[in-house]
């Protein structure tokens, strides 16, 4: 089962009880990817890559996954996700990364 | 020591429950010590100590923790068993509604005991009363082998792919607990045949990881509270097959209720327990005598048989309900509200009563039984009683 | 006895798994989310995680969404360790009995459903043995209902239970020491841990998963609604914490204090205290006592810990 068959019928109000899993348990993971917290923005991180020093600190530190950790240990912001809360360009140690207006 | 053939045995009820849980292959038990039901949990963790019975025994901090473990452990996928009684339920209540609503398999013995205040440690149904409407299927022995039966199907029941509720065995407190009565059990064999061990339809698993326990806001909350509304009710249509499947290894057939000569009835008693003992010997007395009087003793509580209850009493021209327990301030005893909704849904206009009795243990004795059904059939001949609700006994 | 303690040397070495995903709905800037992205990068296998009712639990097991990648039960607020305690006991039986896989089992708890609520089932947890890892989430109030004072409260908090008013001026009364509860329990490992230092927290959830037994570890997560900061703030104002000694980051291995982090040259207290609203009527003149008293409860517990450090004795 995939999350969106999980979160679609809900979304849509098209579902009976028969189509719910039992006791409101949720059989597959991670369904949250299906609700698009990017919305939530009112600011967002841009990233100087002239500056990044790779140091992976806006990624251990982002509360919603949001920064990227790409194969070459660069990141990038998946906005689908990002809340704009900034804690990525305070915790950068070299100001690769400010906040702007979205 | 394994039990192979059937044999008779004097045992007491909380022994019985505890030989049942042993035989049915239970994986966690977990429980906090309350009177009456205390022996239960000695007697289990014995057969652990022993190495009789290879399962976790877990003596909580509370009943609350005793029942929140349980939770846990069904969900791992355990059969798993607790027990309790009075002041231990109540305190166990928020997790009892849990424990339904997550559809959690479980069975729990409950030692009916009366609750605080004033403190008293014996016989009355007023604690598993609050219990009535949170989904759990709740069982009632009237003596020792039923208390040992209903725990092998209350298992069955629990984990039966269409219900996957938990289940209670109800008996009463002392009357049955500390009383010793003859019992004939099933052999090891025949219970492990009964009760393989546990296929849970899902469980907590890293290879397939569910979230269980989440919240539902007003778009599926109602859904979600339809489904254990059809559970709770499904769990009364296959009772009689998993009763059936236990009468073939037992030869003991059990139904919704334990019914004397309550067909042809003119006046009939309804009551739950061990006072359906009493009161069918006083039956059998007035019937000696030409009386045409029936008892029933109502074996499940929830979901509620209406519809064969309803078959049983169409003939009957008037009925009391007996309860050990009371709504204070509502109508009546609990079982008595029901049973006249239910009656008044069929359209079954006879007379009722309720006898509120035996409350914190108080003594209900063979002569009384008598007297109360002799109200009974006086209630028929008249076509009407006098009174709605009688405290009996009481010095009013 | 001495585990294996580092595990992971740089952020590098950081998994890159997330088990706990993204589209949560924890605030902006969440330090409860930090430490559940950070705590569950560090499983080592097959984990389940159970906790109970509170911002965590709403915010990330709301149906349909739930944004755990591992199994995960939520029953109750006051009864994790016992739901713990209980899967616990069920996958070693079943182990033993079927071959079931084992897991670990993470608790992942507020300080509501700690400190407070929560408390009876933890200690029952702790003196019974299980062997699981409970953590602690402290945002030292309960925030999930709005703000108000919890037994991990700091003195002159204001909360909206404990409001900073004309004749009370926020909470009177001092924290509770959870992880002195905890070690009262003999269990084998105690520790507190900051989401400010990473390495430090992950590192101590692994060396956690490998001793037997209940482990007890305290995070502190601070929170932006609850603590009146900026969102971008979460991480220095945890690691304020850390470097005035306002929370000591130590562990207790059978009973032996080693504080983790040697603040030498604490910054003054007020740093952390002024970069929060929370605080901020400490800082007019008839509310200097409580302000003394809060320095004084922070200095006596640093004192302590480093005490029972030179002192080697076993707790």
């Amino acid at each position: 089962m995939s999350a969106k068959k999980i979160v679609e019928p809900v979304i849509k109000g098209q579902f009976t009880y028969k189509d719910l899993p039992i006791a409101a348990m949720i059989p597959v993971p991670a369904t949250s990817l299906e609700y698009k917290t990017g919305v939530w923005r009112t600011r967002q991180p841009k990233i100087d890559y002239g500056k990044c020093i790779k140091c992976l600190l806006c990624w251990v530190f982002c509360p919603d996954a949001a920064i990227k950790r790409l194969e070459d240990d660069s990141v990038n912001v998946d906005y689908e996700y990002c809340k704009g809360c900034g804690v990525c360009e305070t915790v950068c140690p070299v100001k690769a990364i400010s906040m702007e207006e979205v | 020591m394994a039990r192979q053939a059937q044999e008779r045995i004097a045992i007491m009820g909380d022994e019985a429950i505890a030989l049942a849980v042993k035989q049915s292959n239970v994986d966690v038990i977990a429980a906090y010590p309350i009177t009456p039901q205390t022996i239960i949990v000695e007697r289990l963790s014995e057969y652990v100590a022993n190495g009789e019975l290879d399962a976790a025994f877990i003596q909580a901090e509370s009943e609350h923790s005793a029942l929140s473990i349980c939770v846990g452990a069904s969900l791992a996928g355990a059969r798993v068993f607790t027990s309790t009684a009075s002041q231990g339920l109540a305190l166990m209540h928020e997790i009892v509604y849990a424990t339904s609503s997550m559809r959690v398999p479980m069975v729990m013995a409950i030692a009916n005991r009366s609750l605080n205040a004033p403190l008293n440690i014996h016989c009355e149904h007023g604690d598993v009363m609050p219990e009535r409407d949170s989904g759990w299927v709740h069982l009632f022995a009237t003596n020792v082998q039923e208390a040992y039966d209903l725990t092998f199907i209350a298992f069955k029941l629990s984990e039966h792919p269409d219900v996957q509720l938990p289940v209670s065995v109800n008996l009463d407190a002392f009357i049955l607990t500390h009383s010793v009565e003859p019992l004939t059990p099933i052999s090891d064999e025949d219970a492990s045949k009964f009760l393989p061990p546990r296929q849970p339809l899902y469980s907590i698993d890293f290879d397939s990881p569910a979230t269980f326990g989440t919240m539902a806001l007003p778009d599926t909350y109602m859904e979600f509270k339809y489904q254990l509304k059809e559970a709770a009710e499904k769990a009364g249509q296959v009772y009689p097959e998993v009763a059936g499947e236990y009468a073939r290894i037992s030869g003991r057939r059990y139904w919704y209720f334990n019914s004397y000569m309550a067909d042809d009835a003119d006046a009939v008693v309804l009551v739950l327990g061990s006072t359906y003992g009493t009161l069918k010997v006083a039956a059998r007395r007035l019937r000696e005598g030409g009386l045409k009087v029936g008892v029933v003793g109502l074996t499940m509580f929830r979901p509620f048989p209406e519809k064969q209850l309803v078959e049983l009493l169409k003939n009957a021209k008037s009925l009391i309900v007996m309860d050990r327990a009371y709504s204070y301030g509502g109508l009546g005893g609990p079982l008595y509200m029901e049973v006249l909704a239910m009656l008044y849904r069929n359209g079954l206009r006879i007379p009722v009563m309720n006898v509120v009795y035996g409350l914190g243990g108080r003594d209900f004795r063979l002569d009384e039984a008598e007297a109360v059904l002799k109200i009974a059939l006086d209630g028929a001949r008249r076509g009407r009683f006098d009174e709605h609700v009688r405290w009996w006994g009481v010095r009013a | 006895m001495s585990s294996q303690t580092i595990f992971y040397k740089t952020p590098k070495d950081l998994p890159r798994e997330e088990w706990f995903a993204s589209g949560h709905r924890l605030c902006a800037g969440c330090g409860a989310g930090i430490a559940a992205r950070l705590i569950f990068k560090a499983i080592r296998g097959p984990t389940v995680v159970v906790n109970p009712t509170g911002c965590v639990e709403v915010s990330t097991s709301c149906y349909p969404y739930t944004a755990w990648k591992i199994p995960y039960v939520h029953v109750a607020f006051e009864n994790a360790a016992a739901v713990a305690s209980g899967v616990v006991e069920a996958i070693k039986i079943l182990n033993k009995k079927r071959g079931r896989k084992l897991h670990d089992v993470i608790v992942f708890a507020g300080d509501g459903g700690t400190f407070d609520i929560g408390l009876q089932a933890l200690s029952g947890a702790l003196e019974r043995g299980h062997n699981l890892l409970y953590i602690c989430y402290d945002n030292e109030a309960y925030m999930n209902t709005g703000i108000q004072r919890s037994g991990a409260t700091p003195i002159g908090a204001a909360t909206t239970t404990s409001p900073a008013g004309k004749v009370i001026p926020g909470k009177q009364e001092r924290k509770k020491d959870l992880i002195a509860i905890a070690v009262a329990h003999k269990i084998p490992y105690a520790a507190t841990a900051s989401i400010s230092h990473p390495l430090d927290l992950v590192n101590k959830v692994r060396k956690a998963l490998e001793i037997e037994g209940p482990k007890v570890l305290h995070v502190l997560a601070p929170c932006v609604p609850g603590w009146r900061y900026p969102p971008s703030e979460t991480v220095r104002i945890a690691r304020l914490a850390v470097e005035t000694r306002y929370f000591p980051v130590y562990e207790v291995e059978y009973g032996r204090v080693k504080i983790n982090i040697r603040v030498k040259e604490p910054k003054p207290l007020e740093e952390f205290l002024k970069a929060q609203g929370r605080f901020s009527h400490l800082f007019r003149p008839e509310n200097a006592h409580v302000l003394e008293a809060l320095k004084k409860a922070v200095e006596e517990n640093w004192e302590r810990l480093v005490k029972l450090e030179e002192s080697g004795i076993a707790l």
